[in-house]
């Protein structure tokens, strides 16, 4: 009972109506959303490479800080993905995820060590690197391109096929997803993320170790859009040095919608996730019921700032109750 | 429990603590032992170094001389983790919770129980902090967010947090500043209770009535130096304002007598519930008139508030006869009324700008021609005050950043006095700046004072406040206590009515 009415008043469970909403409605005007088998994979393969992204995020912004590099991190990678097919033929699959993870995590300690030594906001530092590492990208690919032709079969076909009609790509974000979420939940190093986004001040008063805790935070992140920059590069098989633009925006976009405050202390890697699937879900689901190009996007912003508004009205409402149980003990 | 002579070793011993930052020194010798089963008292003005002595104990300082020792151990804390795991607790005036996350998640944090694979033990959490609350006797829902608890609860749970690390001293700075009569009460039962099991307090207060009613020992600090402990039951309020305060104030701050002139400013009946109530007074031209009182009185407020930049709701205050609209400086500062805040690095200057920048701030639009500055002019006006003040700044370019304290101070004075104002209100003027800039500080105002200028000073140092004012008006929690005149003002009547100890009279 206690359970339900918890679950009830998750923050996430509104997100994950209105998911199922999107989802119910579009399918009831054209069926093949759902019932079909493209329809079925196309709605959780879209959203899994933004999921990994969005988990990162929400990470770093339960500390107070935000990653606007993610999206240059995985366009990087996934270049680097492909140099590493070409230049070291044979080169087992694995290693090239591990390696793709190892520098998307040093990406990310930049950042965090930027951000926890020199005491400038993450988010200067993170829209520094955002074109800083861009910049890399662009000189070292110039106008060539990965082509699928260059890499292996083993790894593309990863990037579309499935397991029990779940697609792989699905599979490694919820995985990711899942130890995250036991991570942030049932660790005290977790728990401690939650304390420095939620008085930063007091969390150096209690003892906690504040910047290295942030720095394994963007480091994380980092990692998290390495491993979407290699899965990018098997899904899609083509790499230019445009790869992942915008991706950030998107990022942020939905861990604030899955519930996140954006000034740290509170929100789940759950509600980012949900928040990920809604906002490439919303973005299939609106050329179906005829709606034009230009008001996809305001459909899209009008989210983002419903949910922040959602935030402050429950957050007002919630202070008030607060105040109240107070004067009535 | 206690008594006087203390058999018992020490549970903590700081002697000789001394402590500077940059030209300030805040702590020459800083000596306290705190017994196991005694309650404290450390007493002492604004400034006497009980902050810094805290935050010493708690690790966010650490000495620069003197021998520290907890338990018969030397210790060396750089940091509040290592202080907390050997034992001390500190409790702030503003208790440091995280208000997003859980009363219990609060306590625990960073120590909480874990079973395998180090999952946090949520269950054995909640049951300990039940148990806690129940140990102290008070009824807090472990499961609510700490956001909306009032001051008062939120120091329970710091106390619960302290019991749980097993703290074997544990220190109270001001933790009554912001409670009721009820919540002191219970914070002292507490407090007994904590004692009586064998562990050492330390209590921080303005309050002599809660001292004397609470504690057993007395240590009082003044200029950052010991000057004595004794058992409660041997010394009296008396005796303990009396070595406070117990200085030489005559020499250090020459005023020079001014001739008074008609009243300038005319403050009556000014009330903002919750911050000051019925507030009437009037100062003179060439007068200075010191409100004094605690930290927290709320004499910033009512400063604000006469300038226009804090709203209250009712009263009047009339400058030269005029009628100053509420909330709104820009014509406060056209009727000739100027204000130096206390906290000059946020609220008065432009610290990446320059020092003629600066000094020009305030009258940009009478410099201006045709919506333009020319550096020149700026120049010109900047020199002429910065020349009077005599700012240690070696060309007007200088960024006001790298100025030290004292002469930053000039700096936000020569901006405001440029605007060519009939009142000053200065608050906390000479606060962080070492002890010849100081005595430089009040030559100015005094100086001003005698050019027929009407100063309102701001002051929580007794020695200024005794030293420059022709009239103290003594603030004690929002209403003007007491009104005493030049030849009548001694540190002991002041710091009575800021203290309000009906304990003495």
């Amino acid at each position: 009972m206690k359970m339900l009415s918890k679950l009830i008043k998750a923050r996430e469970t509104g997100i994950m109506i209105a998911l199922v909403l999107v989802v119910v409605v579009a399918t009831a005007r054209n069926p093949t959303f759902l019932f079909s088998p493209d329809g079925f994979r196309d709605l959780l393969l879209t959203p899994s490479i933004l999921l990994l992204l969005a988990v990162g995020q929400a990470i770093v912004i339960i500390t107070r800080s935000v990653d606007l590099s993610v999206g240059s991190v995985l366009g990087l990678t996934a270049y680097l993905t492909g140099r590493l097919f070409i230049d070291l033929p044979g080169i087992p699959i694995i290693a090239v995820f591990l390696i793709g993870i190892v520098f998307g995590g040093l990406l990310g300690l930049i950042n965090g060590a930027l951000v926890a030594f020199a005491k400038v906001p993450a988010l200067v530092i993170t829209l520094g690197t955002l074109y800083a590492y861009r910049g890399i990208n662009v000189l070292w690919t110039g106008s060539d391109r990965i082509n699928g032709s260059d890499l292996p079969s083993a790894f593309l076909s990863l990037g579309t096929s499935s397991l029990f009609g779940i697609p792989w790509l699905t599979i490694i974000a919820l995985v990711v997803l899942v130890a995250a979420g036991w991570f942030l939940r049932t660790q005290r190093a977790g728990r401690e993320l939650y304390a420095i986004g939620s008085d930063p001040e007091a969390a150096n008063l209690y003892g906690l170790k504040v910047t290295q805790r942030v720095l394994v935070a963007f480091i994380f992140s980092g990692a998290l859009a390495g491993l979407a920059g290699v899965l990018y590069a098997a899904r899609y098989g083509t790499v230019s040095s445009q790869a992942g633009v915008n991706l950030e925006l998107q990022a942020v976009g939905a861990a604030v919608i899955g519930g996140v405050a954006i000034f740290g202390g509170s929100g789940t890697v759950w509600g980012a996730a949900i928040g990920a699937f809604l906002l490439l879900t919303i973005n299939r689901a609106l050329p179906i019921l005829g709606v034009q190009d230009f008001w996809q996007r305001a459909v899209v912003g009008v989210l983002i700032i419903g949910a922040i508004v959602l935030d402050r009205v429950l957050a007002v409402r919630q202070s008030r109750k607060l105040l109240e149980m107070r004067d009535e003990s | 429990m206690s008594n006087s002579t203390q058999p018992s070793a020490p549970t903590l011993e700081l002697s000789r603590i001394a402590k500077t930052f940059g030209s300030v020194v805040a702590l020459t010798n800083g000596t306290l032992a705190l017994h196991p089963g005694s309650i404290h008292a450390l007493v002492g003005e604004n400034g006497a170094g009980k902050s810094t002595l805290v935050k010493i104990i708690a690790g966010l300082y650490q000495r620069d001389g003197g021998d520290f020792t907890l338990e018969g151990t030397t210790v060396d804390f750089t940091s509040t983790a290592q202080s907390k795991s050997a034992g001390t607790a500190v409790i702030y005036q503003e208790p440091t919770l995280f208000p997003d996350l859980s009363v219990t998640e609060n306590i625990f944090m960073g120590r909480q129980p874990v079973k395998s694979l180090g999952q946090i033990d949520r269950k054995k959490m909640h049951t300990e902090a039940l148990s806690l609350f129940e140990r102290l006797g008070v009824r807090i829902d472990p499961d609510r967010p700490t956001q909306g608890l009032s001051i008062a609860d939120q120091q329970i749970i710091e106390i619960a947090k302290a019991i749980s690390l097993d703290a074997k001293v544990l220190v109270m700075d001001e933790p009554t500043a912001a409670l009721s009569g009820v919540e002191v009460e219970r914070l002292f039962a507490v407090a007994r209770s904590l004692r009586d099991e064998g562990r050492a307090l330390l209590f921080i207060s303005h309050r002599f009535e809660e001292v004397f009613d609470l504690c057993d020992t007395v240590t009082i600090m003044r200029d950052g130096a010991y000057i004595s402990t004794s058992a409660i039951a041997d010394t009296s309020v008396d005796e303990i304002v009396r070595q406070m305060v117990g200085r030489d104030v005559a020499s250090l701050f020459p005023k020079i007598d001014a001739p008074i002139g008609d009243e300038v400013l005319v403050v009556s009946g000014l009330t903002e519930p919750g911050e000051f109530h019925d507030i009437s007074f009037s100062v003179r031209a060439g007068e200075i008139v010191a409100l004094a009182g605690l930290v927290g009185a709320g004499r910033s407020e009512i400063a604000r508030a006469i300038f226009g930049v804090d709203p209250y709701k009712s009263g009047t205050v009339t400058i030269n006869g005029t009628r100053i609209p509420k909330r709104n400086p820009a014509a406060a500062m056209n009727l000739g009324l100027a204000l130096v805040p206390e906290d000059r690095r946020r609220q008065g200057l432009v610290l990446e700008s320059s020092v003629a920048k600066n000094a020009t701030l305030a009258i940009r639009s009478t410099l201006a021609k045709f919506g333009f500055i020319t550096s020149s002019v700026e120049n010109a006006s900047a020199r002429t005050w910065a020349n009077k003040l005599e700012v240690k700044a070696s060309a007007l370019d200088t960024e006001v950043g790298t100025l030290s304290g004292g002469n930053q101070q000039k700096v936000v004075l020569a901006k405001w006095l440029a605007t060519n104002p009939s009142l000053l209100i200065v608050d906390e003027p000479t606060r962080g700046i070492d002890v010849g800039t100081k005595a430089e500080v009040h030559r100015l105002l005094s100086e001003l004072a005698v050019e027929g200028l009407a100063i309102i000073m701001i002051s929580s140092e007794l020695p200024e406040v005794l030293g420059m004012a022709d009239r103290v008006l003594v603030v004690h929690e929002g209403r003007i206590t007491a009104e005493i005149d030049r030849a009548d003002a001694t540190a002991e009547s002041v710091m009575f009515a800021a203290t309000h100890a009906e304990v003495a009279s």
